[in-house]
């Protein structure tokens, strides 16, 4: 299968950008956005002042092309652990991620404007509710799309498969997104499957799969694009392929020197997706230095304003924990929370 | 009201199927899916002719995918319908229990409200019926022990047909188990029309205060005529359909065992970790005063319910299994 590029790993265009000028900035910044959050995040864990936390690093475009072509009030928004770049992007602000992944379950809902499920931790299980929730928009007589992500090991679950036949039987407007960042933890991607590009399977549900440059920006938005305007006609759902690289350990806890290259991990950051869409941008004359210094300026000011929204956010109380199993605080619940009220 | 309400005489079946036709009706957001449940109505004909009446986007079959399911109906769900998954027998939702206790009985809490799942997920259950393996399956322990989700088992067609009708208006997701044994086993007058029994309700269908049988689904019949024999030696007994598993009616049960002093509960699953321990938990717990003598379960045994029918009744509690603990009460 053909792999989508728009730019070469140094950034310049390979041919004529679908995009115009101000998707282009507008790309840039939500990319330098995420990696900005991404890298204070880790900060903000060795700190102690967030539990443990799944970069994304290396991943920025191939998250933040798909989330770009989402509407939080409209579409629907269900991603697993890895995709804060995502979350961000579709609207989630950024003190609620950071609360998010202090396990604060201040963090744990998305506003009423932002349809986004809480992270899923399981693997592989928001597909077959993704599947749903984006045939409910059928049935509900709107025009709304839901996007998933997993990554190349979650594949390999029940669930995937279950979800995309789903999504394919009933004609489900979704988009199920693949990073394929070439490790699970520690497991490569050719342990995992025997099939050479994901997007092969595709064919297996007689839904069209498409292979993108992960870390090429341009490549992703259009490539999801097209794949939200078929959802939105009503042709269905699309697998989407993105060859990336998480060049940031699995979690905040892990260290992938005991499974991989330094090798491998620098030759990946000879193509990081910001490098090559900010030489896209100087390419094309959109972009200066004292831009790149006003914007790292700006989303620094953004991020510390929400770093002290969420030290605002109350503590969770004890009492919390027995909060929101039913909507109506049934006698169990009801007991327990009388006892730890009487506790504090 | 209820009371005066014109009846018919329905089975179990017949009183599911018409609760499901007034919730369709009523709400446009109710779908009703699964394996089988459209073009054939169910292999019990529990949604017979419904996929006729309401079309394909309403009624329609699934892939054979029990995960796929309940993922699926979660989704639905969370976008705003009310979902009505029947998974084809109890003992099949085992592929599926990752999606309920990953996400279906977690999903307020997990978005602290943000997303609800009022979704019902009806399965018949149980033996008696000689059926091949997993099919006699007695789950509901499993299902009980998930947080966030409602375990009803209705034990006639009149508490059926309310009590799902309450469990879809619901605004959390509910497990709806139907004893197969029961499906054509009983007839009973049903009210017409729309109506609902509360959720969370135990009821006693026998007064007595020799002791309390404690049970539920396909057991109460059992039950029932455990307590008819013993009525013919003057040893009056007490039966308490538990009903709603989850939340349990514990106030119903310590009042009986108050009343009786003697307690016998009785499941047709597996007895190790059964529900039924529960109930005789709660009662040590909180009702240990009144009691005369030890709580004693019957049960399933400890074993995969029997694949081969002709001893499947040595398996499932039946009346004079149920007699010989209530002798044992009575005689400490
Ligand atoms: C059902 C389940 N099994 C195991 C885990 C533990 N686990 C967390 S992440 C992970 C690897 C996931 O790899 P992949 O799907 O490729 O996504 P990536 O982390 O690379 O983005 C595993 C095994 C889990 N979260 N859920």
């Amino acid at each position: 299968m053909d792999t989508v590029q728009y730019l070469d790993d140094q950034g310049k265009p390979l041919q004529d950008l679908p995009l115009s000028q101000e998707e282009l900035l507008l790309g840039y910044r939500a990319l330098r956005r995420a990696r900005h959050f991404d890298e204070r995040a880790l900060v903000l864990q060795r700190q102690g002042r967030l539990g443990v936390y799944p970069p994304f690093r290396g991943q920025e475009a191939a998250q933040v092309g798909v989330a770009l072509c989402l509407q939080a009030d409209h579409d629907w928004l269900l991603p697993s652990y890895r995709e804060s770049a995502a979350a961000l992007t579709f609207g989630m602000p950024i003190s609620r991620l950071i609360l998010s992944w202090r396990a604060d379950p201040a963090g744990w809902g998305a506003p009423p404007n932002v349809n986004m499920v809480q992270f899923y931790i399981p693997i592989a299980t928001q597909i077959p509710q993704a599947a749903g929730v984006a045939h409910a928009q059928r049935l509900l007589g709107k025009d709304a799309v839901a996007a998933v992500f997993i990554g190349d090991g979650g594949t390999s679950e029940g669930d995937f498969h279950e979800g995309l036949n789903f999504a394919s039987v009933f004609g489900a407007p979704l988009l199920v997104v693949v990073q394929n960042n070439g490790w699970a933890i520690s497991v490569p991607t050719h342990k995992q499957m025997k099939v050479k590009r994901i997007a092969q399977r595709a064919q297996g549900y007689g839904i069209p799969g498409v292979v993108v440059d992960g870390n090429d920006l341009v490549a992703v938005w259009s490539v999801a694009r097209e794949a939200v305007a078929r959802a939105r006609r009503g042709e269905g759902p699309t697998l989407i392929e993105a060859l990336t690289y998480r060049v940031a350990p699995h979690t905040s806890s892990d260290d992938p020197s005991r499974y991989r290259t330094e090798e491998e991990t620098a030759r990946w950051q000879q193509r990081d997706p910001i490098m090559r869409m900010k030489n896209c941008l100087l390419h094309l004359g959109l972009w200066s230095e004292a831009q790149e210094a006003e914007l790292t300026e700006a989303l620094e000011g953004e991020f510390l304003a929400a770093v002290e929204e969420a030290d605002q956010a109350q503590e969770p109380k004890p009492w919390e924990i027995v909060e929101q199993v039913y909507a109506e605080m049934q006698p169990d619940q009801k007991a327990a929370w009388n006892y730890l009220r009487g506790e504090v | 009201m209820i009371a005066e309400r014109q009846t018919r005489v329905l089975n179990n079946v017949q009183a599911i199927n018409e609760a499901l036709d007034l919730a369709l009706e009523r709400d446009p957001r109710v779908v009703l899916f699964g394996e089988d449940v459209g073009v054939m109505g169910g292999v019990f004909r529990a949604s017979d002719g419904l996929q006729q009446k309401y079309g394909e986007q309403r009624v329609f079959d699934t892939p054979l995918a029990e995960s796929g399911i309940v993922g699926f109906g979660i989704g639905l769900a969370m976008a705003g319908l009310r979902p009505v998954a029947e998974i084809q027998f109890a003992g099949f939702l085992y592929p599926a229990l990752d999606q309920i206790l990953s996400h279906l009985g977690r999903m307020r809490h997990r978005t602290r409200g943000r997303f609800s799942i009022p979704m019902v997920i009806r399965a018949p259950y149980g033996g008696g019926v000689k059926t091949p393996e997993q099919h006699a399956d007695s789950p509901e322990a499993i299902l009980a022990h998930v947080p966030g989700v409602k375990v009803v088992i209705p034990s006639s067609p009149e508490r059926a047909k309310g009590l799902l009708l309450a469990a879809i208006e619901d605004p959390d997701p509910v497990f709806f188990l139907e004893a197969i044994k029961l499906y054509r086993g009983v007839k009973a007058e049903v009210p017409e029309g729309y109506y609902t029994l509360p959720l969370g309700r135990a009821r006693v269908v026998r007064e007595g205060d020799a002791a309390s049988l404690f049970c539920y689904g396909g057991m109460v019949e059992v039950c029932q005529k455990a307590a008819e024999v013993a009525a013919r030696e003057g040893v009056e007994l007490e039966v308490v359909d538990l009903e709603t598993l989850v939340p349990l009616d514990t106030e119903t049960i310590f009042a009986s065992v108050q009343k009786t002093g003697r307690a016998v509960v009785v499941y047709e699953a597996m007895r190790t970790g059964g529900f039924g321990a529960e109930v005789a938990a709660r009662i040590a717990e909180e009702a240990l005063d009144y009691l005369q003598a030890p709580i004693v379960r019957v049960a399933g045994w400890d074993a995969p319910y029997p694949p081969f029918s002709a001893v499947e009744n040595y398996y499932r509690p039946d009346a004079r299994r149920v007699l010989e603990a209530v002798q044992k009460v009575l005689t400490h």
